[in-house]
């Protein structure tokens, strides 16, 4: 079972900031939804290898050369904050 | 209806057909469309009109979903987040279209970063079903299939993940395709679950999906899972017909859950492409039952990473006074996205956790194995499969929305196929009142060629996809 500390402690690992009032609800729908996914506890996994990639590529290499890209202006061009052609965060420490 | 409206645009007027829909779609009650670009679409149908050139697609307008990047068109996944963001470059399927003469006539509405299944959790409010304004069109690819089927566009791009081109077009009663995984390049494509979806096309005729297959395939390097080889024409033996080709009905698609009127128009297709000269036998993909929880850890896991990257810094919202990094963008995403989104960012942040990781995210990978080889395994019997695209038709507006888990079971039969990485399509089989339904057909990974020309054998005997709503 999910629980109120739970949803506040995986909201803070998503960043993703979570009112008081909208907590139980997510509780009760988290939970209703992990129930359902513990239905793939009956299936016999033991020796089956995980499917990350549904098409057979792996080690896709190509050669080590430049290619246009597109320039600064526009690669800042949507940047809600920007100073000096870069873009401006938040302080980090 | 491509072939035909190409002729028929070097005869006429490109530039006043697209007025005609740009006057249709400003009255339209759909809520469809979400950008218009109206100047670059004019302006390109007035050169077309001095110079059609030779693209197998000149002069045909085409509607785009809002999460597929177009070069200064906004794309915003009908999400608050991302208003107000243009697009530097073009996605290689819209490089693709121009480089054969479409026009791009502009974004269509979706579920926010293509999460639902009723494009109702857009930030523009709900797209509506051109056959029943109260109606959902299916999602989250809604807003392109409907502005089809309302002949608002004559064709669209829609992207589908689990379902998101075949539900609509199911709902709607047009054809929809989601090809092979890796057929056609991602570059571009707003990541929403990678290793689930693929751009596909919705259309009036199969013979139109087949040619927008014909432009929008192919290898494209900066797409590290595009598939390489020679690039295929799918028009070509489109209309070859089906005799001798076997049909496999997967015996866990129907029964318990389906209507039953949904059941009766799928099986009326099969005996139809039966007596075109097809056979058709019972198979069993006794995994499916686990589809839909396997699929939905893996698209919410890999959600929850591919999201991580709007935090308003380099593009998208960005409000108040910047406090510390983590506070100002749990706030910035606290706002931006809506609550389908959060729920699905949040539950795969949990899936991919410490402790949680072996028992959800990896588990579900083990059960996508178990998934694909049910698959395998069955093509090794048949050619390609059949079933309903969806267990029910078309609900109502309101009806689901607050009821999270009773919307994902309505994507039990279209998930399978992305978890396996195969070809579906969605094609018009009948009605139910006045709502459409639709039959899919299931083929072998880059078995596309088999599963249109049996899409286009079962459309040339039936006179579905020629019905058309009241609003047109």
């Amino acid at each position: 079972m999910i629980t109120r500390e739970d949803v506040e402690h995986i909201s803070w690992l998503a960043s993703i900031k979570i009112e008081d009032e909208e907590k139980d609800k997510l509780v009760e729908q988290f939970n209703s939804i992990l129930e359902y996914f513990h239905q793939l506890d009956e299936v016999d996994t033991e020796n089956v290898q995980p499917t990350y990639r549904v098409v057979d590529l792996a080690n896709i290499f190509r050669e080590d050369e430049a290619f246009p890209s597109i320039s600064l202006d526009q690669a800042l061009q949507n940047a809600p904050r920007r100073e000096d052609g870069y873009f401006k965060s938040p302080r980090i420490v | 209806m491509l072939a035909e409206l190409r002729n028929r645009l070097r005869a006429e007027s490109c530039e006043e057909h697209l007025l005609q829909l740009f006057e249709r779609i400003e009255k339209s009650e759909l809520n469809g469309f979400t950008t218009l670009a109206r100047e670059s679409a004019l302006e390109g149908a007035r050169q077309f009109d001095k110079n059609p050139g030779k693209g197998l697609l000149a002069g045909v307008p085409i509607a785009i979903k809002e999460c597929i990047s177009t070069k200064g068109i906004e794309t915003n996944c009908s999400s608050r987040i991302l208003r107000g963001y243009i697009p530097p470059y073009d996605a290689h399927v819209i490089e693709r279209l121009k480089a054969e003469g479409a026009i791009i006539m502009g974004k269509t509405n979706m579920d926010e970063f293509a999460m639902g299944t009723s494009t109702e959790t857009s930030c523009f409010g709900p797209t509506r079903n051109p056959w029943d304004k109260e109606y959902v069109p299916g999602g989250s690819s809604g807003g392109s299939a409907a502005v089809v089927a309302g002949g608002e566009a004559p064709c669209a791009l829609g992207s589908d993940t689990g379902g998101s081109v075949r539900c609509p077009a199911s709902f709607c009663g047009i054809v929809g395709l989601k090809p092979t995984y890796g057929l056609v390049s991602r570059y571009g494509l707003v990541a929403y679950a990678n290793s689930l979806e693929q751009i596909g096309p919705l259309t009036h005729t199969v013979e139109d999906t087949a040619l927008l297959m014909d432009v929008i395939s192919g290898h494209d390097r900066r797409d590290s899972t595009s598939a390489e080889g020679e690039r295929h024409s799918y028009l070509p033996g489109l209309h070859d017909g089906v005799a001798g080709l076997k049909i496999g009905i997967p015996r866990e698609y129907f029964g318990e859950g389906v209507n039953k009127d949904v059941e009766k128009a799928v099986w009326d297709g099969i005996h139809t492409l039966d007596a075109l000269g097809a056979t058709w036998q019972e198979v069993s993909l006794p995994h499916t039952r686990y589809a839909l929880a396997a699929y939905y850890v893996i698209a919410m896991s890999e959600a929850s990473s591919n999201l991580a990257r709007f935090d308003g810094l380099r593009y998208g919202l960005r409000e108040g006074e910047d406090k510390d990094w983590h506070t100002t963008f749990s706030a910035i995403r606290a706002q931006g996205f809506g609550p389908e989104v959060k729920r699905r960012i949040i539950l795969g942040t949990y899936a991919l956790s410490a402790g949680y990781y072996g028992r959800y995210y990896l588990k579900a990978l083990k059960v996508r194995t178990l998934i694909k080889e049910d698959f395998l395994r069955a093509f090794k019997d048949v050619d390609i499969l059949a079933s309903p695209t969806m267990p029910i038709p078309a609900f109502k507006i309101g009806e689901r929305i607050n009821d999270p888990l009773s919307l994902y079971m309505a994507d039990v039969f279209t998930v399978p196929i992305n978890l396996a990485g195969v070809p579906a399509i969605s094609v018009p089989c009948g009605f139910s009142g006045r709502l459409p339904i639709g039959l899919q057909l299931m083929g072998p990974h880059f078995g596309e060629s088999k599963v249109l020309r049996a899409s286009a054998a079962f459309e040339t005997a039936t006179a579905f996809h020629e019905a058309k709503p009241e609003v047109i």
